[in-house]
């Protein structure tokens, strides 16, 4: 910014000085010119005929007169009938000769340096007809350069001064203009991610339409984003709540109906409302993740804690497969994180150890803090991932080969890659040593 | 050896050392004296109208400080001064002469190097001319009164106007006893005169008066002076004050007219041919300086530079050293002067 200012200040002067000088040029070689050429008429005048023919009666004070403007050096010649008659006879002639009625102006170059030389055409009567008298007067115009030079160079120096006072002044000028923005947008900055509300800062009246529409800005996001929750809210509930009465009436149905027929019907029916529970509710975690995840609305939470109360829901659903859960947690693993997040990934990993682990299994949680990390790691001796690599797994809808006879969606490992990355976290799955699956999820220790 | 404007001077030159004479014969211009002072390696040349015994004390000093220099002296009337340096290109280092008009047309014609800096900045501007011509001394011209000038009882003239009553009066006394400039043979009579015309209108009712007192015309202040001094003129017009005794001893008496006094400027440049330019201008500062100008004034008896001289005399008019010179010298104007200085002094 300073570097700009102090630019366009040298550029300023400059033009500055070029405009001056040019002006002063034009001005004071008018000026010069009027005085010689006066002097050239004066000089004129004194010669005159007389009985012994031309006389010239030079005034010294005209020679004064243009060598005081500025010590120039002078020359003169005087010619009658096209023949020098005095001063410097090689003085050079104009290209084309002056009316009677104004002298001419032209630069030449004499005795190795430049002059101005003024011409006067004037007649005179000699001997009964007239002749014509030329006279040229030349002046050196060292004054009028060295003038037209004091006046740019004192242009190009106040100039420069000016712009340079004014750079501070702009700078500051600048800065106090541009605070209350900078305050703004820190004041904006310092916000949590949930603090929806509208500023409320004192911003000077020129930044007032600025705070207007940010606000407006606020409000719209603020809608939107309650919409949001509202609709995943309402959505879950919405698929949920029909599909457990459908399953509910077919369980009844089930119950009553003694017709094996039927049974197998109705428990096929049930199967699929499960499996579209299942997915649905998968779905809905899906979309609270990327929404929740976007949000960044983190808080310190034990991540033990979180493990344990989770492994004890688990533990009927896996008995009732007769599948026990063996957890190992030490202490607490404080993390700043989502807990609804967190919950959401670890519900998918031990689901899918409890999922793809034969009856009379055991899935082992682990919870602890290794190398600044809080590890959660999900460990079975289930069929294993039959050799496909874990990034593929993590796709969205993606499923392994080997579990077509097991349902599910393909959003699950999606769901837990996506929370560990929001939270600045990671997770990995990979075959077990001695068959199983081996899934380890990880977020960094406060 | 008083001819500062000889134009042929040699009957003039007397007592002074006539050294390398036959060198002279080398150059195209005519020179009255020259001489060598000094033995060292680094040669100046100056060419000047002021004698040799003038500046013998100054050259002296010079030479004290520096011992490397042998100063090479030249003495010539100012119209050959001119022509050396005008015409002949003849390489000297210095040129001083008392002819102010060939002088500014030596340096308008560029034939003159720029002065340094540091010499002209202490220079006030009538004695100096661009950084080319600069004046080193500063000499009145003067009305010069014989020891029985006066009629006894009578007050010396202090104005023209009183000079020209005083001859009116005694035409008896004065008739062939006036002694002036002759403006046809002498530059330097000329540029009086012509000042004279140009300042007073007295000067043509005085050329008149001398000329009806069939006043002598000479060439030189020093036949002036020398006649006066003998008795043989009365009164001397436009004296070059610095040459006269002016000591009571001869009787004679330096009269200042409070009309006005001429002052003219003995001017000194640097020839654009100069072989030595840089110790040419040296020794011209050492002129310049306050012991350079103390030597000069009382070592030579010129009158040094003093600015304060036209404050405490406001009579002094120091003739301008401008272009305007250069109308003194043009031919036809001359001319026309002249006819008519002949006209008012030779009455029918
Ligand atoms: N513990 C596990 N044992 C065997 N395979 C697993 C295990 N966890 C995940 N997989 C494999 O990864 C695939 C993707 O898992 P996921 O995204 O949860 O989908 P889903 O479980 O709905 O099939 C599964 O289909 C399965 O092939
Ligand atoms: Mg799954």
């Amino acid at each position: 910014m300073l570097l700009q200012l102090l630019l366009l200040a040298a550029c300023l002067s400059v033009g500055l000085y070029a405009a001056v000088r040019l002006g002063a040029d034009r001005a004071s070689e008018a000026t010069f010119d009027a005085v010689l050429g006066a002097a050239a008429g004066s000089l004129a005048e004194e010669v005159r005929v007389a009985e012994g023919g031309i006389t010239v009666d030079l005034p010294p004070a005209t020679f004064s007169m243009l060598s005081a403007m500025g010590e120039e050096r002078i020359f003169y010649r005087v010619d009658v009938d096209g023949a020098p008659v005095t001063g410097y006879a090689d003085l050079p002639l104009p290209e084309q000769l002056p009316t009677a009625l104004a002298p001419s102006f032209y630069d030449a170059n004499y005795r190795d340096t430049d002059v101005r030389i003024a011409a006067i055409l004037r007649s005179i009567r000699i001997d009964g007809r007239a002749a014509p008298l030329l006279v040229l007067l030349a002046e050196t115009r060292q004054g009028q350069g060295a003038i037209a030079a004091r006046l740019g160079n004192r242009a190009a120096v106040l100039g420069l001064a000016i712009f340079l006072a004014a750079i501070p002044f702009s700078l500051y000028f600048a800065r106090s203009f541009l605070s209350p923005i900078d305050r703004l947008a820190e004041a904006v900055g310092r916000r949590g991610a949930r603090d929806l509300r509208p500023l409320r800062h004192p911003a000077p009246s020129e930044l007032q339409p600025f705070v207007t529409a940010l606000n407006s800005f606020i409000a719209r996001l603020r809608g939107t984003l309650s919409q949001t929750e509202t609709f995943l809210a309402e959505a879950a509930h919405h698929i949920r709540t029909p599909l457990t009465v459908m399953r509910n009436e077919a369980e009844l149905a089930l119950r009553q109906s003694g017709e094996e027929e039927t049974r197998a019907r109705l428990r096929g029916l049930i199967r699929a409302a499960d499996e579209s529970a299942r997915s649905a509710s998968q779905l809905l975690d899906h979309a609270t993740v990327l929404y929740r995840a976007e949000q960044a609305d983190w808080a310190e939470m034990d991540l033990a804690k979180l493990v344990r109360d989770l492994v004890e829901r688990f533990r009927p659903a896996a008995e009732m497969r007769d599948i026990s859960v063996r957890l190992e947690v030490r202490g607490t693993l404080p993390t700043r994180a989502d807990p609804v997040l967190v919950e959401a990934a670890l519900r998918n990993i031990i689901d899918n150890a409890v999922k793809y682990s034969a009856p009379d299994g055991l899935v082992e949680v682990m919870a602890e803090a290794v190398a600044g990390e809080a590890r959660v790691t999900v460990m079975d001796r289930g069929r294993g991932l039959a050799g496909v690599v874990d990034q593929g797994l993590k796709r969205r809808f993606r499923r392994g080969a080997n579990v077509s006879d097991v349902p599910g969606s393909g959003l699950g490992l999606t769901i837990v890659e996506e929370a560990a990355q929001a939270m600045g976290g990671s997770f990995a799955i990979g075959p077990r040593e001695g068959g199983g699956t081996c899934a380890v999820f990880s977020l960094p220790l406060l | 050896m008083r001819g500062l404007f000889a134009a042929a001077s040699v009957r003039l030159v007397c007592g002074v050392l006539w050294l390398a004479l036959a060198a002279a014969g080398a150059r195209g211009f005519e020179t009255e004296a020259m001489q060598d002072f000094g033995t060292g390696p680094q040669r100046i040349d100056v060419l000047s109208t002021t004698d040799i015994a003038y500046m013998q004390p100054v050259i002296d000093a010079y030479l004290v400080r520096h011992p490397d220099v042998t100063l090479h002296y030249v003495v010539a009337s100012s119209q050959e001064v001119y022509r050396a340096v005008a015409e002949e290109e003849a390489p000297f280092d210095l040129v001083i002469s008392s002819a102010m008009d060939l002088q500014m047309k030596i340096a308008n014609d560029g034939l003159a190097r720029p002065l340094p800096a540091a010499l002209m900045s202490g220079q006030p501007g009538w004695a100096r001319w661009r950084d080319l011509l600069v004046a080193v001394t500063q000499e009145p011209v003067v009305l010069l009164l014989g020891r029985d000038a006066l009629p006894p009882g009578t007050p010396a003239p202090t104005t023209r106007r009183e000079l020209i009553d005083l001859l009116r009066d005694h035409p008896d006394r004065f008739r062939g006893k006036v002694a002036t400039y002759d403006p046809a043979v002498s530059g330097a009579g000329y540029l009086f005169a012509a000042q004279d015309a140009r300042l007073s209108d007295a000067f043509w009712r005085l050329a008149e008066v001398m000329g009806r007192l069939d006043a002598k015309l000479y060439c030189c202040s020093a036949g002036m002076i020398g006649d006066i001094a003998e008795g043989r003129m009365l009164l001397g017009y436009n004296v070059l004050g610095s040459y006269a005794p002016g000591n009571d001893a001869d009787g004679l008496r330096i009269v200042e007219l409070q009309d006005y006094t001429l002052t003219l400027l003995r001017t000194a440049l640097v020839p654009e041919r100069a072989r030595a330019p840089e110790a040419g201008a040296e020794f011209l500062a050492f002129l310049l300086s306050a012991e350079g100008q103390a030597l000069v004034a009382e070592g030579a008896g010129l009158p040094a530079l003093d600015a304060d001289a036209f404050d405490r005399n406001p009579h002094l008019r120091p003739i301008r050293l401008d272009p305007g010179l250069l109308a003194n010298l043009d031919q036809i104007t001359r001319r026309r002067f002249l006819e008519e200085w002949r006209a008012a002094l030779i009455q029918p």
